[in-house]
């Protein structure tokens, strides 16, 4: 029955959690979500579609969880008292009214990326709780063992029990930082399927899209600037993802893509996004990396690229958020701007330091503005040292590819 | 629910503080106390002497062994605890942040394990 399942897709996640909330427990729920669709595909061909599927859905399979305890508690006692406090609840059906479910899935977004978890497990039960994904989709994704990220998921869920981390949206006090977790999981999930080119490369695209979706849904229920930049950062850069790269799987950079491959739509939407975040005046690290991509977006060609808006964004960016790899990219957009000499000073001011010394990209960089000055004896160094650092299958292709070109 | 609030303080750091500094971290902490205790989150709390007045005592075969120094040799050390009440780990990890050596070293939270 194809409703069954349109109904499925769009309402699972949020029967799951506000079943989570009700039920106290994540297995639990997740039974009971199960156990309410297989009822479902029972009495909805016979009975026609009740008239809120999502309160049917919610109210079964709650009833289901309280019956499923209640048989159990014949042989463990301790189970009667939940099933007892279960039952008494408040928590009937018309608390399935609609602020409260979107209440509900961000109380979800929230614990599955508590910082009292890893980073490997916030970004587990994200995507296995949030986005439905199974546990073999997971691991495919991140090219790990499907029992390693059951495992995973299993040790968040006894934490989320054992040392009672709530099902709850952080107080006003708490939620500038916790969202900041949030974005960031989500953004990990994004370049780990954006910059990944090894693997099956199918799935890894599933997984930007997943983050995409999810950043969606974190816009939807709590638009902050930040939330909305981390949106429009992840849509500009994936319009060029049909531009940059060979079909063979080379890198393509940004100056040589051939811009009508960029997707328009995601351009326009992320356009619009861009704006929004920097309206709010409280502009963070994701606005400020969106606006970056929001200039060459909008740049017809390579050539035409607005360079000193560039390099005033990253220098806003250098003060938010320090990083040496900020200021690596600020000193490349220099070179642009100002000339391969002004950026080179730069680069090996950065390098003298030790910060990127390991750091594929720095010597890359460094190599380029070096070739482009002439100096092909330092260019052909420093491409060497960048092919030492990576591992990677493109960017070694790539790096090969201009030695040879020297 | 109860949580034990371990306290990990880097003792050469403490030991080598100013006296006035020192004080004012003492200071600081006689008012976190009396401030969770109005709160209702404090159940218990002290400090610890310096880790090299610890002893480790093991007992193998019947035979108790007995070694100078603590358990594990760490570069900060075990200073102190609080037992605190806390509706959550959120909660809990809101006290926690308010202990003045969360600012220099590290508090590790940890829920009591409950037997009914």
């Amino acid at each position: 029955m194809t409703d069954i399942d349109a109904i499925y897709r769009a309402e699972s996640r949020r029967v799951l959690a506000t079943l989570i909330r009700l039920l106290g427990d994540f297995d639990l729920a997740e039974e009971a979500m199960h156990d309410a669709f297989a009822v479902a595909m029972e009495q909805w061909p016979r009975d026609g579609l009740p008239e809120n599927p999502r309160a049917w859905l919610v109210s079964t399979g709650r009833f289901r969880a309280i019956d499923a305890l209640r048989r159990r508690a014949r042989f463990d006692a301790s189970v009667t008292d939940l099933a007892k406090r279960l039952e008494t609840q408040v928590g009937h059906a018309s608390s399935a009214a609609a602020d409260s479910v979107e209440d509900d899935r961000l109380r979800l977004v929230f614990t599955c990326c508590h910082p009292a978890l890893t980073p490997d497990a916030q970004i587990a039960l994200t995507l296995r709780e949030i986005c439905g994904l199974t546990t073999e989709e997971i691991a495919r994704a991140f090219l790990t063992a499907p029992s390693t990220v059951a495992q995973r998921i299993v040790r968040a869920k006894a934490k989320i029990r054992d040392a009672r981390i709530p099902y709850q949206v952080p107080a006003q006090a708490d939620l500038p930082d916790r969202l900041d977790n949030v974005l960031r999981v989500v953004y990990l999930v994004f370049n780990e399927g954006y910059t990944a080119f090894a693997g099956d490369r199918l799935t890894r695209h599933d997984l930007s899209a997943e983050a995409i979706r999810l950043g969606r849904l974190i816009v939807d229920l709590l638009p902050e600037p930040e939330a909305i930049g981390l949106l429009a950062l992840m849509l500009l850069h994936d319009s060029r993802r049909a531009a940059r790269a060979t079909p063979e799987g080379d890198l393509i950079l940004l100056d040589e893509q051939d811009r009508s491959l960029w997707n328009r739509d995601q351009i326009v939407e992320g356009l619009a996004l861009v704006e929004r975040a920097l309206v709010s005046r409280r502009i963070g690290p994701f606005s400020l990396q969106a606006a970056i991509a929001a200039v060459h977006a909008e740049a017809p060609t390579a050539a035409a690229t607005d360079w000193a808006q560039i390099v005033g964004l990253y220098e806003v960016l250098l003060r938010a958020d320090p990083s040496p790899v900020v200021e690596l990219n600020r000193a490349a957009a220099i070179a642009m701007r100002d000339g391969p000499a002004a950026g080179l000073t730069l680069i090996d001011a950065i390098l003298s330091r030790g910060d990127l010394a390991d750091y594929s990209l720095a010597h890359s960089a460094r190599a380029d503005l070096c070739r482009r000055l002439g100096r092909t004896d330092d260019a052909r160094a420093a491409y060497e040292k960048a092919l030492n650092l990576t591992k990677l299958g493109p960017e070694r292709r790539f790096l090969e590819r201009r030695l040879a070109g020297l | 629910m109860r949580y034990l609030c371990l306290i990990y303080d880097e003792e050469q750091k403490l030991n080598t503080m100013a006296k006035a500094e020192a004080d004012q971290f003492m200071g600081e902490y006689f008012a976190f106390t009396e401030g969770i205790k109005q709160t209702g989150h404090y159940l218990g709390g002290e400090a610890l002497q310096p880790v090299q007045t610890a002893t480790s005592v093991k007992v193998r075969n019947g035979k108790v062994s007995t070694t100078d120094g603590p358990f594990a040799e760490t570069k900060e050390q075990l200073g102190g605890y609080y037992l605190i009440n806390a509706r959550d780990l959120n909660d809990a990890i809101q006290v926690a942040s308010k202990i003045p050596s969360a600012r220099i070293g590290t508090v590790e939270v940890r829920p009591i394990m409950e037997f009914s």
